[in-house]
C-alpha cells in the first residue's frame, strides 16, 4: 500500500489535543487579511500519523539496515551517543536570538563547543582558521570560493577563472558559478590524476582557485598535488581543498601542510553525524592566516576574564551565509563522535577505511574491469565496461540488481571519466563478512550477466517497487498530491 | 578502538587477501615530505565520559526561562510523535533518496511535504527544501532575476534583517543591485525597468500583518516578481502568498516541529508557481508508477541540479534538509486541518491578550501600527540590555533587542508569544515589566 497521508484523511479525525485556550479571543482581523479557507491539511488520529510514518520508514534502506559501499559520500555507522547528547535541553532548547541579544551568559556551553570544534578541524586539517556556518558541503564550497573573491578582489587581482579537474564532483563548478566564475575543466592523465602538463597550459593570470579533491574521486592520491599547487601559488591562484575524501587521510595529510589555502570539509561524511535521508548535513571551511579577515559571520573568541563570545565581524568578511552557526546541532554531533574517537582512534579510521576498500578491490579485481590497478585509498573505482560491451549488462543493471539482497547501489557513472563507473567505499565501520557478502554478490551478478543477461532487466525484485518511469515522472509532472 | 570492527585475525586475512605484509604498504604512494607534520588531538574517551562532558557544556547554557523571544526562532509545541517517527533509524540513517526502489519511505514522505507546503501557502509548486529561510530568500532572489533577466532587487525593512544579509552575502558577486526599502521609502519610486522582484514578510519582522494583494498587482504591471517570506504558522489563518498572488514564497520552517537547536538546523521553504517549476533550485520528488504499474515516487527534474549541468545548474546545493521537512511533515499531518488553524488562531489571541495588557502600562510604547499576529514591538524607558537584564532576572527571555539589528531602535524590545505561554505566565511577564520600570 502507497496511499498517500491525505488518502488516509477522514473528516472530524483530529491527531493531536492543543493546550487549554486560556485567554479572550482577539477582536476578529477584517477578512481581507485572512485566507479564505482552512488550509486542506490531512485530519488522522494520532496512532493514524504514526502508524503510516512509521509503514513508510520500512520502505526505506538506511546505515542501520544495510550496507552502503556508496563512493564519496562516506555511509558509516552513526555512533548513537550523538543523538542523545543532541537531545539535551540544553542544545536542543537553545535559542539562536541570546546571540542577537549579546547575551553570551546564556550560551556559554554551545560557544565551548563550536571552539573546541574549530580548534580540533584546524589540528586535523593544518588550517589557522574555521568557520562553522555553512550548512553542508556544497554551501562550504560557495563560501570557500566566495572567500577566495574577496581575497583577490582586495588585492586588486583581476579572476576570472576557476580551475577544476573533469573528475571533479558536479557540486565543484556549481559552486564556482554561484560566485560568478567562470569554470576551466582540465583532463584527467590515464592513472586519473589532474594531468600536470595540461594544467600548465591552462593555469593564467585570471585564474582565482584550483578546486581539488585529494585524494581524488577515483580514490588515488595525486602525486602531482605540490607541484600543482606550486604553480598555482606563483599565479596568485589560491588551492581549495574539497574535503569529500577526507576519511582516507585522518592523521596522514593535512591540507593545509601541502599547500592548500582553502578547505571544506563534510561533517555528516568523515566525522559520521547521520545523513537524515539527504540532509542536514554540516560544511565547515577552513583557511590560512591571510585569509582570516574574509571569513564569514560569526565566529567563537575566548578571553579568560569574558569567556566565550561573538567575536565582531571584520571589514572584509563576506557576510553572514546562514543565520546564526549553521546547523549547529549537526556541528555538535560530530565534535561527540571526535572525542570518543581521539588522536588513535582517528588515525585508525583512516587505516581501516584504506584496508577495506583495498580488500574489495582485491576480490573484484578479476571479475570487472580495473581503470587505475594499484592500491586504492578509501574507494575503488571499478567498471562494467566490458561486461556492457559483451552482455548489455550495465552498471545500473548491476546496482539494482544488488538491492535485492539488501545492499544500497554503490556510487554509479561517476567519475565520469571513467565508463560504467562503480565507486566503491565501503568506510571502517564495516565488517569482513558484510563485505564478502558484498563481493559474492557482485560476483554473482558478474556470472548472471554473462549467463542470462535478460533477467537484470526484473532488479529489483523484492523491494516496494520494481523500476521507476522516470522519464514519465519528468514529462507528466506530478509533484503534489490533488484530490481529482 | 571504537567503531572498526577489524579482529587481528580480519587483518590478517585481509592482508593476505590484498597480498601485503602490512597495512601500512598502503600508503605507499604518499612521499613522506607530504606526510602530516603534527596531529596532536586528545586521546579517545568512552562513550559515558563523553556524555558527561556534553551534559557539563549543556548546562552552562540557559534554557530555563520563560520564552518571549521569538524573530523568526519560535518556542512552538512539538508533539512526542513527531521526535518518535523521526528518530527512527530507517528514516534518520538513510543517504540520499537516488536510488528509488530502496528509498519509497523518505520518498513519499517528501511528496506528502512539497504537498503540505502547497496548501499551506496556496502556492502550486515547491521544492524538497532548501537550509535555512535566509538562504531560501536568496535562491528566491536568485530565481527572479534568472526569470525576469533584470538586474536589481528591492527589499523590503520589514524583511527579517539577518535574512537580509544572507541575501546580500548571495548577490554581491553578481552584477545586481540590492536595494533596502526603508520605512519612509515609498515602492512606487524604487520600482522601475530593472526591477526583478520585490522581497516583502507578512507578518514582517515586527510582527505587524497587512494585505499585499495590491502591491502585487503593481509587480505585475511592471513585469517584476513578488517575493513573499511568511512565517509557516501564520498561515493558519491568514491570507497566503498564493491567495496574494505572489511568486515566490520562502520561509524558514523551524517552527513547524523542530527544535530551536541554537538555530540550525532548520529547513527553508521555498515554493513558487507551475510554471517557475523549471527555474526551482533543489530536489524535488515525483508521483510516477513502476514497471508494474504501481505508484512510485522519485526524484524528477534532476536535469536542473548541479551533478547533471554543474556549472550550469540552477543552484549548487546538493542537499535538502530533509529529516527536518519530514518532522514538519509529521507535524502538520498530526495537528491536521483543525488543529493547525486553530494553533495559529492560539498564537494569535495569546499575543494580542498580552498587547492589549502591556497597553495599559503608560510608560510603555507599541510601535505596531497595523493589527500584529504573535510578535510586536514594545519601547520602554529602560534601555534593551537594561530591561532584558531585569527581566531575565525575574525568569523571563523578555524578547529581542531589535538596537542590535535596526539603526535608531534603542529601547525597543520584539516581544513574542506563542501558544505555549499561559495566561499565569503572561500575567507574571506583565506584573513583571511593571516592577522593572
Amino acid at each position: 500500500m502507497s496511499a498517500t497521508i491525505f488518502e488516509k484523511s477522514h473528516i472530524g479525525r483530529g491527531g493531536i489535543r492543543l493546550p487549554k485556550h486560556q485567554v479572550q479571543d482577539a477582536i476578529n482581523l477584517p477578512k481581507s487579511l485572512l485566507r479564505e479557507e482552512k488550509a486542506k491539511l490531512p485530519e488522522l488520529s494520532e496512532f493514524d500519523v504514526v502508524r503510516h510514518f512509521t509503514n513508510l520508514s520500512k520502505k526505506n534502506y538506511s546505515i542501520d539496515s544495510n550496507f552502503y559501499p556508496l563512493g564519496s559520500c562516506t555511509m558509516k555507522y552513526n555512533p548513537k551517543v550523538e543523538e542523545r547528547v543532541a537531545n539535551l535541553d540544553g542544545f536542543a532548547n537553545l535559542h539562536p536570538h541570546h546571540i542577537t541579544n549579546a547575551k553570551s551568559n546564556f550560551i556559554q556551553g554551545s560557544l565551548e563547543s563550536l571552539k573546541i570544534l574549530e580548534d580540533d578541524l584546524k589540528e586535523i586539517t593544518g588550517m589557522d582558521a574555521f568557520t562553522l556556518t555553512p550548512e553542508a558541503g556544497a554551501h562550504g564550497e560557495m563560501t570557500g570560493i566566495m572567500m577566495i573573491g574577496a581575497y583577490h578582489k582586495k588585492r586588486g587581482n583581476k579572476k576570472r577563472f576557476v580551475i577544476v579537474p573533469d573528475s571533479s564532483h558536479g557540486t565543484n563548478p556549481a559552486s564556482a558559478a554561484m560566485v560568478d566564475f567562470e569554470v576551466i575543466t582540465v583532463k584527467s592523465d590515464k592513472n586519473g590524476a589532474m594531468d600536470v602538463e595540461a594544467f600548465k597550459e591552462a593555469i593564467n593570470d585570471e585564474v582565482a582557485a584550483v578546486m581539488m579533491t585529494v585524494p581524488n574521486t577515483v580514490g588515488l592520491f595525486n602525486p602531482g598535488i605540490k607541484e600543482i599547487c606550486d604553480i598555482a601559488h606563483s599565479y596568485d591562484a589560491l588551492m581549495y581543498y574539497d574535503g569529500a575524501n577526507l576519511n582516507a587521510i585522518l592523521g596522514l595529510i593535512r591540507p593545509g601542510d601541502i599547500g592548500f589555502d582553502v578547505v571544506h570539509l563534510n561533517l555528516h561524511k568523515t566525522f559520521a553525524t547521520p545523513h537524515g535521508g539527504g540532509g542536514p548535513g554540516s560544511g565547515p571551511v577552513g583557511v590560512k592566516d591571510k585569509l582570516i579577515e574574509f571569513l564569514p559571520d560569526l565566529r567563537v573568541g575566548y578571553e579568560k576574564q569574558k569567556g566565550y563570545f561573538i567575536k565582531e565581524p571584520s571589514p572584509y568578511s563576506i557576510g553572514k551565509v546562514s543565520p546564526f552557526f549553521g546547523n549547529y546541532m549537526i556541528s555538535l554531533r560530530a565534535l561527540v563522535y571526535m572525542q570518543t574517537l581521539g588522536k588513535e582512534g582517528m588515525i585508525n579510521v583512516s587505516r581501516k577505511a584504506v584496508l577495506n576498500a583495498n580488500y574489495i578491490l582485491s576480490k573484484l579485481k578479476n571479475y570487472l574491469d580495473v581503470p587505475y590497478d594499484t592500491f586504492c585509498m578509501h574507494e575503488c573505482v571499478l567498471s562494467a565496461q566490458s561486461l556492457y560491451k559483451q552482455y548489455h549488462v550495465s552498471t545500473l543493471d548491476i546496482a539494482k540488481y544488488l538491492l535485492d539482497f539488501g545492499i544500497h547501489a554503490p556510487t554509479i557513472y561517476f567519475p565520469l571519466i571513467v565508463h560504467e563507473a562503480i565507486m566503491i567505499e565501503p568506510t571502517e565501520t564495516e565488517n569482513i563478512d558484510t563485505m564478502d557478502y558484498f563481493c559474492q554478490k557482485v560476483i554473482d551478478a558478474v556470472e548472471l550477466a554473462k549467463n542470462d543477461p535478460e533477467a537484470f532487466k526484473e532488479f529489483p525484485k523484492t523491494l516496494p517497487i520494481s523500476r521507476a518511469d522516470e522519464t514519465k515522472a519528468a514529462r507528466s509532472l506530478n509533484i503534489r498530491w490533488q484530490e481529482d | 578502538m571504537p567503531y572498526t570492527p577489524h579482529t587481528k585475525d580480519d587483518v590478517q586475512a585481509m592482508l593476505a587477501q590484498i597480498d601485503i605484509e602490512d597495512e601500512q604498504e598502503l600508503f605507499d604512494s604518499i612521499p613522506q615530505e607530504l606526510r602530516a607534520k603534527q596531529f596532536e588531538l586528545k586521546d579517545g574517551l568512552s562513550e559515558f565520559e563523553v556524555y558527561e562532558n556534553f551534559k557539563e557544556l549543556a548546562n552552562k547554557n540557559e534554557t530555563s526561562k520563560v520564552c518571549f523571544l521569538g524573530g523568526g526562532y519560535y518556542d512552538h509545541i512539538i508533539p512526542s510523535a513527531v521526535d518518535a517517527l523521526s528518530n527512527r533509524s530507517e528514516f534518520y540513517t538513510a543517504y540520499t533518496p537516488y536510488q528509488a526502489e530502496a528509498s519509497q519511505g523518505t520518498l513519499q514522505a517528501l511528496y506528502e511535504y512539497q504537498t503540505l507546503i502547497c496548501e499551506l501557502s496556496g502556492m502550486e509548486v515547491t521544492n524538497a527544501s532548501m537550509y535555512d529561510g535566509g538562504t531560501a530568500m536568496a535562491e528566491a532572489a536568485l530565481m527572479a532575476i534568472r526569470i525576469t533577466k533584470r538586474d536589481k532587487i528591492i527589499i523590503d525593512i520589514g524583511v527579517n534583517p539577518i535574512y537580509i544579509k544572507i541575501v546580500k552575502t548571495y548577490l554581491a558577486y553578481h552584477d545586481i543591485k540590492t536595494v533596502v526599502m526603508s520605512l519612509e521609502d515609498k515602492l512606487d519610486s524604487l520600482l522601475d525597468a530593472n526591477t526583478a522582484g520585490y522581497i516583502f514578510q507578512n507578518p514582517n519582522f515586527f510582527g505587524s500583518i497587512e494585505d499585499f494583494t495590491s502591491i502585487i498587482e503593481a509587480l505585475h504591471v511592471n513585469k517584476s516578481l513578488a517575493i513573499m517570506s511568511a512565517y509557516p504558522i501564520a498561515l493558519g489563518v491568514l491570507k497566503t502568498p498564493g491567495e496574494m498572488g505572489a511568486d515566490i514564497y520562502c520561509a524558514d520552517g523551524q517552527s513547524l516541529g523542530n527544535y530551536l537547536g541554537f538555530g540550525g538546523p532548520s529547513f527553508g521553504i521555498l515554493a513558487t508557481k507551475q510554471k517557475y517549476v523549471r527555474n526551482l533550485p533543489g530536489r524535488i520528488v515525483g508521483m510516477t508508477n513502476d514497471r508494474d504499474g504501481k505508484r512510485a515516487f522519485v526524484l524528477t527534474l534532476q536535469a536542473r541540479e548541479q551533478h547533471i549541468r554543474r556549472a550550469r545548474a540552477t543552484s549548487n546545493i546538493c542537499s535538502n534538509q530533509n529529516l527536518m521537512t519530514l518532522r514538519a511533515t509529521i507535524f502538520m499531518s498530526l495537528l491536521g486541518k483543525e488543529g493547525f488553524a486553530k494553533l495559529a488562531l492560539q498564537n494569535y489571541n495569546n499575543a494580542n491578550y498580552l498587547l492589549s495588557e502591556l497597553k495599559k502600562i503608560e510608560n510603555i510604547k507599541i510601535f505596531n501600527r497595523s493589527p500584529i499576529f504573535n510578535e510586536f514591538v514594545i519601547e520602554t524607558p529602560l534601555s534593551g540590555d537594561e530591561f532584558l537584564d531585569k527581566m531575565s532576572q525575574r525568569g523571563f527571555f523578555a524578547g529581542l533587542k531589535l538596537e542590535s539589528l535596526f539603526e535608531n531602535f534603542e529601547k525597543r524590545i520584539l516581544v513574542s508569544v506563542t501558544e505555549k505561554r499561559t495566561k499565569a505566565q503572561m500575567d507574571s511577564f506583565v506584573s513583571s515589566i511593571k516592577e522593572v520600570l
